[in-house]
């Protein structure tokens, strides 16, 4: 189906619902909710970068030569890079099983909802990897340096919202697993979706931001 | 109609098939890819830290918006939608690069630390300088 009856399509369905908009009003709270998100993750985002380079003593991000001394940088980029691959895995996941929900195969779409789950837990255990090996380590606490107060406190958040999204999902697959999630429900799944790309999005702009660009 | 049946009659005819999301999971894939050679062409020193930095925020802002548009489906969505999205989500970018600027270009005189520059863009304390103090000003 091409864009143009796509566009059709929901403009038309737009159209049947009885809200002062039009929209559907769960929809409508759920966008207005990731808006004020963007705001939160926004301002730490900006936290973050204002104190980039800023701190007087390591541990530090990248490998440095500071007055003529080698300094190990503490990220480990081949494995944030992995998980960075299963987040965005578990984001095609959850596409996936949003339209096996739509189109009423319901254990498919249980299949896909705990994959994606699944995914995020991995994520979260990468997560927990990387935080444990920075404290036992490097040496490298919450209090370390404006580096590292900033880096827990962005990243640490971000982590949050993924525990909460599988919480969320493994709820939804288990529901869909005992057939209470069908076509005509199928929007809690979308919102779901949504709030699981939303955290992908997130982490597509915190990985270049925090651990690419030196 | 109910709700519910509407649900039905929306999603019969609105959304891409599991290849079209395949197709998008697997740009994204390589955008990520391409963003770590970018990293890595900044630490072999091929790239230079500007030409790295613009060609990985470049990459990183394509697979933002793959995301958005098809997997949130706000390009099918009601446009609604994306004022709701688009406009907060400006805003935090907006306080991103004010903080940016702040704290660097146009008031890096306040935050800077007067040491000597570092390779890699880092700035460091002397030998037996304290961890945490506050800026030199």
């Amino acid at each position: 189906m091409d864009h143009a009856h796509a566009l059709d399509a929901h403009a038309a369905h737009a159209a049947h619902i009885d809200t002062s908009t039009g929209l559907d009003s769960r929809k409508m709270a759920f966008w207005g909710f990731i808006g004020s998100e963007c705001l939160l993750f926004g301002s730490l985002i900006a936290t973050y970068m204002a104190y980039k380079g800023k701190s007087l003593g390591g541990p530090y991000p990248h490998d440095v030569v500071i007055n003529g001394v080698a300094h190990e940088g503490v990220f480990n980029i081949p494995l944030t890079t992995f998980s960075t691959f299963i987040l965005l895995m578990s984001s095609v996941a959850m596409v996936l099983a949003l339209n096996y929900t739509q189109r009423g195969e319901r254990k498919l779409s249980a299949l896909w909802l705990f994959l994606t789950a699944f995914g995020g837990s991995i994520f979260l255990g990468c997560q927990v990897y990387e935080f444990t090996a920075f404290v036992v380590h490097d040496g490298m606490t919450l209090k370390s340096n404006l580096f590292s107060s900033s880096f827990f406190v962005l990243t640490g958040f971000h982590g949050a919202h993924v525990t909460v999204g599988v919480i969320y999902l493994l709820t939804l697959a288990t529901m869909a697993w005992k057939g209470k999630i069908g076509p005509e429900k199928s929007l809690n799944v979308e919102i779901a979706g949504l709030y699981w790309h939303f955290v992908d999005v997130i982490w597509i702009i915190i990985f270049p931001l925090v651990y690419l660009i030196r | 109609m109910t709700s519910e049946l509407r649900e039905v009659a929306h999603n019969q005819h609105t959304h891409p098939t599991n290849r079209f999301y395949l197709a998008i999971g697997a740009a994204l894939i390589g955008l990520t890819v391409l963003e770590v050679f970018g990293y890595l062409g900044e630490t072999k020193e091929i790239l230079g830290p500007g030409s790295a930095t613009a060609i990985i925020l470049f990459l990183s802002a394509l697979k933002f918006l793959l995301v958005v548009a098809l997997y949130m489906h706000l390009k099918f969505d009601h446009k609604l939608f994306t004022g709701i999205f688009v406009f907060p989500a400006m805003l935090a970018t907006l306080v991103i690069g004010s903080m940016i600027l702040l704290f660097g270009p146009l008031h890096g005189t306040a935050t800077a630390i007067q040491h000597p520059t570092v390779e890699h863009g880092e700035t460091a304390a002397p030998a037996g300088s304290p961890a945490e103090a506050p800026a030199a000003h």
